[in-house]
């Protein structure tokens, strides 16, 4: 439970960050909170040669209101977003779900950067991106691009990103007013990761769902969009009978890994239970 | 008199003595991050030892190459069994009269067998080291199954052992069994189930543990060259033991051998045992001429350093049709791992199991117990609990659970119908224990009235109507858990450990000003001896506790003892803090005998200082007398005021309690919500109400976590795979219930205050009240066992496989 050597680097600036991780290439990694990547190194799964802390360079942290979007800088911790009224106010889910991370001491350090960049199937904020159509901010050697969440995630701790690129910024439009919500996470305890969980933002009009999407954590290699299980909600009043199916089309695409949570039925089965919980309780909290 | 004269009352309280809610000195530097561990130790010059260990559960070694090792920055020794033989230490004896690798010689037995010590400057330089040892294995297969352990086609294990068909315990069976160790009247038992209108009989498994305190094993080995003397800072509920066994295997004097243990961030039976950590950082010690640290990480204490239990009890009880238990019949199978370093009594292979009558008056049991080797760490030792009492209690628990349902009885009725009765005591058991006392269907009853027993069975009824009816997907289970301990080892005549008696000691010593220190053999690793111990002291004597300092853990001046586990402190050590208190008390009351000018006899002892009999303002007070110790004892007497005493136990003590567990389970995920916990404890006399109510509160938290998910878990081919808090389920705050606590008391007839223990209680009665809430909730869906750990996912397991979801 010691780590290697490593040389540490400090930026002032996103340009700075970007031409050290592009000169050293594939040994050096960017730092945020460091409580995804630490542990890693500690285990020696991982062993950069460099470690580029994000810290020193002001302008990747904050909430701010762009329009009708919402763009939060990748040094934005989890605790900046609990604190955060705005996120309160706007996107009530996110301050949901980040409760649902870990603990206090791990929320004051962990980043929001960090969180969606990782890759790591059981990270709660990739679906939640995802449910919300967000998009990613990347800044490399040629430039700054933008990248849907539904499009980053390859498989597990396979992203987008190339190399010497940063992620500076996560943008999504605000939810529209009277939209209802929930994200239920299934977990042993404080501090563990979901068995499963799911992300749900709907409206509804005139009794019946108008809009739905579900987002699925930790239930298989990737984050995931339940498309089907969205649709077979939409137009209805979500009556058991759809529920049922909506939980059936969600579990049918998820493939999780049987390990100390539970085996691979289980795990699927709680998944729908979580695909249910979260859109009986957004239809509720929707006016 | 005065109006400013104390009253009884006023003089007793400012003593803060038995029986008082004293806070706990210790916290004072606890809180303020005062504490003084063994991690807190720098010495100069001091190097850094880490383990290079097995990935392979089972392999033969076949090379080590330490030469890129070497060229490591700071890295100055890589240490292998090659080097520790030429010491004679490659093996080291262990507790349970087995021998065990320090270093693999030849082949490794268990995943993250310890392989090489690499000793380097500091402890980063010594991790670059181990992970630059080559080592090549040819894995061999491992058995992981201990049902399988005993097969014709078995792997041979222990190669050390092949043709030894006799161990520490008796004639082995097969290359793989240790020992065999069985109790009680067969026949006779026999003759009860032949006999028997009614009988269960179940396979009751109690998982692989592990007690993972907070602070994990560690040590600080200082060799002395020119004084040939050896100094060791280490993590040791049990110092004098350890300085023993040292001076033993390592050939130095005793007395050129220091053992200290500081202050101890838990230890649960973990810290019992002597490691390969603590003789690597000794034989690097004597190596290098510097001190050497080791500190065990999260994943080695998890994985190497002692698990607990592992026992496989397939249970039956005779009983008659109206429910009086006519026979007890056991046979455990035990996993003790690749070597048997249980932390026992020597003479006890399976510690003091044959207290698995539990409560109940059985005319006559049997009990066998099995040892087997595995392909996994090594153990097991007793995690908050006297010796394999736990499973004792579990297994009966559970049993008696289970008999209930099949006679369609309340279990708190089964259970009331076969108690030892009061007017029984002291009880002889089947198999072997003379209860000292116990008033179980007091206990019993004041939980069933005070807890709404009847209430709360009502309303399961009506639940599970609503869940036949499909209006809920909870199902609720109560609990009930009636255990008997046996705890403060021991009695000279039965416990010794490598031939020492299990005796305790404390050593006091009175100050002219009337303050004093005691020594004590005992080991606190959180308990609180120094608050209570100084209780005790502060009412036999009449000091007030404040100016009584308890020190314990330097073997060079604490006097012998066999330390802290197994519940042994308060009726072992602190019987001997006892007498040796009432000796000073009565050189004192010589003393002021003579400065008072009556007779010894006229006096008599009044809460803080003697008085003549009669003339009630002839007063001497116990400061006075200290002080009088000093300049003007009787003529003859010695001067100074201090006592040492041995104690040795006549019998062990058996405290008692009544638990209750009331949970509702969610089908649908197996989310369990424990909604209420009671826990009546009957420790005898209570030293310290509030320290008590807090090593209940303790237990309880380790007892719902082994019960709902704390597990060592190997898959199929040997890896461990629970090696991290992740996985070993150690709840926090959020999880952990609330406790109701309550209390009887007893008072222990032999013991010098009528205490009898508590520590320990709250984890071997809350064990079996956690699983049998599980198994009553699912018991009326046709279940008739469940084995635990009652994790979510196998909640719902039990649940679907009994077609409750689909
Ligand atoms: C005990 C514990 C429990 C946890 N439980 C949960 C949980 O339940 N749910 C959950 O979602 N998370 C959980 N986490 C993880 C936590 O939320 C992490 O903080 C988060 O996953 C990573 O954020 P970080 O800022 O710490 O990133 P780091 O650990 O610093 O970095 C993570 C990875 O992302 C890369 N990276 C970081 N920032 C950027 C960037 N801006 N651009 C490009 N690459 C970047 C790093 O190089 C690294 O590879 C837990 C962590 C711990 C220690």
């Amino acid at each position: 439970m010691i780590p290697g050597s490593f040389s540490y680097h400090r930026p002032a600036s996103v340009a700075d960050a970007v031409k050290l991780l592009t000169d050293l290439g594939e040994d050096a990694r960017p730092l945020a909170g460091g409580h995804s990547l630490v542990p890693m190194m500690k285990l020696r799964l991982a062993t950069p040669a460099h470690l580029i802390d994000l810290h020193g360079i002001a302008n990747l942290k904050g909430i701010r209101r762009d329009g009708t979007n919402l763009v939060i800088g990748a040094m934005t911790t989890q605790h900046d977003l609990l604190a955060s009224d705005e996120i309160a106010r706007s996107a009530p889910i996110l301050h949901e779900t980040a409760l649902l991370i870990a603990d206090p001491q791990v929320r004051y350090r962990g980043t929001i950067g960090g969180n969606v960049a990782n890759g790591d199937p059981g990270n709660d904020m990739p679906a939640l991106m995802m449910t919300l159509g967000a998009s990613y901010r990347l800044e490399g050697p040629s430039g700054a691009r933008d990248v849907p969440a539904a499009d980053f995630y390859q498989g597990a701790y396979f992203t987008a990103l190339e190399p010497g690129e940063i992620l500076t910024s996560v943008s999504f439009p605000a939810p529209v007013a009277g939209h209802g919500y929930a994200y239920e996470k299934l977990k042993r305890k404080v501090g563990d990761y979901a068995t499963a969980a799911a992300a749900v933002v709907l409206t509804m009009a005139g009794g019946k769902v108008a809009s739905c999407v579900i987002g699925l954590t930790n239930v298989h290699e990737t984050p995931l969009l339940a498309t089907d299980a969205a649709n077979a909600v939409i137009g209805t009043s979500l009556d058991p009978a759809t529920l049922k199916k909506a939980a059936a089309a969600a579990s049918a695409i998820m493939s999780p890994a049987a390990d100390a949570r539970g085996p691979v039925e289980y795990r699927k089965h709680v998944g729908g239970i979580m695909v249910t919980r979260a859109l009986q309780r957004a239809v509720a909290i929707a006016k | 008199m005065n109006d400013l004269t104390p009253t009884r009352e006023q003089r007793t309280a400012a003593l803060e003595g038995m029986g008082c809610k004293r806070k706990r000195v210790e916290d004072i530097r606890f809180t303020q991050g005062r504490g003084n561990y063994v991690d807190d130790i720098k010495l100069p010059g001091m190097l850094h030892g880490d383990f290079v260990r097995s990935p392979h559960p089972h392999a033969r070694v076949t090379k080590i190459d330490d030469s890129e090792a070497l060229k490591v920055p700071g890295v100055l020794a890589v240490i292998t069994a090659e080097t520790l033989k030429t010491v004679n230490l490659a093996w080291m004896p262990t507790l349970a009269g087995d021998v065990q690798m320090v270093l693999a010689d030849g082949k490794v037995l268990f995943q993250n067998q310890e392989v090489a010590f690499v000793v380097a400057t500091d402890r980063y330089a010594a991790d670059d080291g181990i992970n630059k040892v080559i080592v090549e294995y040819e894995p061999l297969p491992p058995l992981v199954d201990p049902f399988k352990a005993m097969d014709a086609d078995a792997p041979v294990l222990r190669e050390d052992l092949v043709g030894k068909m006799s161990g520490a315990h008796g004639p082995r069976k097969h290359n793989n069994h240790i020992f065999e160790w069985m109790v009680g009247d067969k026949d006779l038992t026999d003759a009860a189930f032949r006999k028997a209108e009614v009988s269960i009989k179940e396979m009751i498994s109690y998982h692989r543990t592990h007690p993972s305190p907070l602070e994990t094993c560690q040590c600080v080995c200082s060799f002395d060259k020119i004084k040939g003397e050896l100094t060791i800072y280490g993590t040791f509920q049990a110092p004098h033991v350890i300085r023993t066994v040292v001076a033993l295997i390592a050939k130095i004097p005793e007395h050129k051998i220091h053992v200290i243990a500081p202050d101890i961030g838990g230890g649960f039976g973990n810290k019992v045992g002597a490691y390969p950590g603590y003789i690597c950082a000794a034989v690097a010690s004597i190596v290098t001429g510097k001190p050497v640290k080791w500190v065990e990480d999260r994943i080695e204490n998890l994985t190497a350093t002692s698990f607990a239990r592992d026992y496989h009890m397939t249970t039956e009880i005779a009983a008659t049709k109206d429910g009086k238990v006519t026979g007890l019949r056991v046979h455990v199978l035990a996993d003790h791992g690749a070597f048997d370093a249980c932390a026992d009594p020597s003479k006890w292979p399976a510690g003091f199991f044959n207290i698995v009558t539990g409560s109940y008056d059985f005319p006559t049991a049997h009990l066998a117990v099995d040892g087997v080797y595995t392909n996994k760490a090594p153990g097991g030792v007793a995690y908050r609990c006297s010796f394999r009492v736990t499973e004792a209690a579990y297994c009966i628990e559970r049993a008696m659970d289970i008999l209930a349902q099949k006679l369609n009885m309340d279990p708190a009725e089964l259970r009331l119908k076969n108690f030892i009765k009061p007017e029984q005591f002291p009880y002889h058991s089947a198999l072997g224990w003379e209860y000292d006392s116990g008033d179980y269907h007091t206990a019993m009853r004041k939980m069933m009235e005070t807890t709404g027993y009847a209430a709360l069975r009502k309303e399961q009824a009506e639940k599970r109507a609503a869940f036949a009816r499909g209006e809920t997907r909870d199902i609720m289970g109560l609990g009930v858990s009636f255990f008997t301990e046996i705890v403060g080892a021991g009695p000279s005549k039965n416990c010794d450990i490598l031939g020492i008696a299990m005796f305790d000691s404390c050593e006091i010593r009175m100050h002219p000003t009337g303050a004093g220190i005691a020594r004590v053999g005992s080991k606190s690793q959180g308990q609180g001896h120094e608050t209570t111990w100084a209780q005790i002291i502060a009412t036999e004597i009449g000091i007030p506790a404040d100016n009584i300092m308890v020190e314990e853990g330097n073997t060079d001046t604490a006097p012998y003892g066999l330390g802290t586990y197994g519940s042994r402190s308060t009726p072992v050590a602190g019987a001997a803090i006892a007498m040796a208190a009432r000796k000073i008390k009565a050189k004192a009351q010589m003393i002021a005998a003579y400065k008072l000018e009556v007779h010894e006899d006229d006096l008599e002892f009044d809460i803080d200082g003697f008085r003549v009999r009669g003339l009630p303002e002839k007063f001497m007070s116990m400061k006075d007398i200290c002080w009088a110790a000093y300049n003007s004892v009787p003529p003859g007497m010695e001067p100074g005021l201090e006592a040492v005493s041995y104690y040795d136990p006549p019998n062990m003590t058996y405290p008692f309690g009544a638990y209750l567990c009331v949970m509702d389970i969610d089908v649908d995920t197996g989310v369990y919500n424990v909604r209420r916990f009671y826990a009546l404890d009957d420790c005898g006399t209570r030293i310290n109400p509030m320290i008590i109510e807090g090593q209940i509160h303790g237990g309880l938290t380790e007892a719902f976590a082994i019960a709902m998910g704390q597990e060592i878990r190997y898959d199929e081919v040997g890896n461990v795979v629970t090696g991290s808090f992740m996985d070993f389920f150690m709840p926090t705050a959020v999880e952990t219930p609330h406790w109701e606590t309550d209390f009887t008391v007893t008072p222990s007839p032999h013991h010098p205050i009528g205490a009898k223990g508590v520590g320990e209680s709250p984890n071997v009665g809350g064990v079996p009240a956690f699983s049998n809430a599980v198994n009553d909730a699912f018991s009326f869906l046709g279940s008739k066992h469940i084995q635990m750990p009652h994790d979510f996912w196998r909640n719902w397991k039990a649940a679907k496989d009994l077609g409750a979801v689909a």
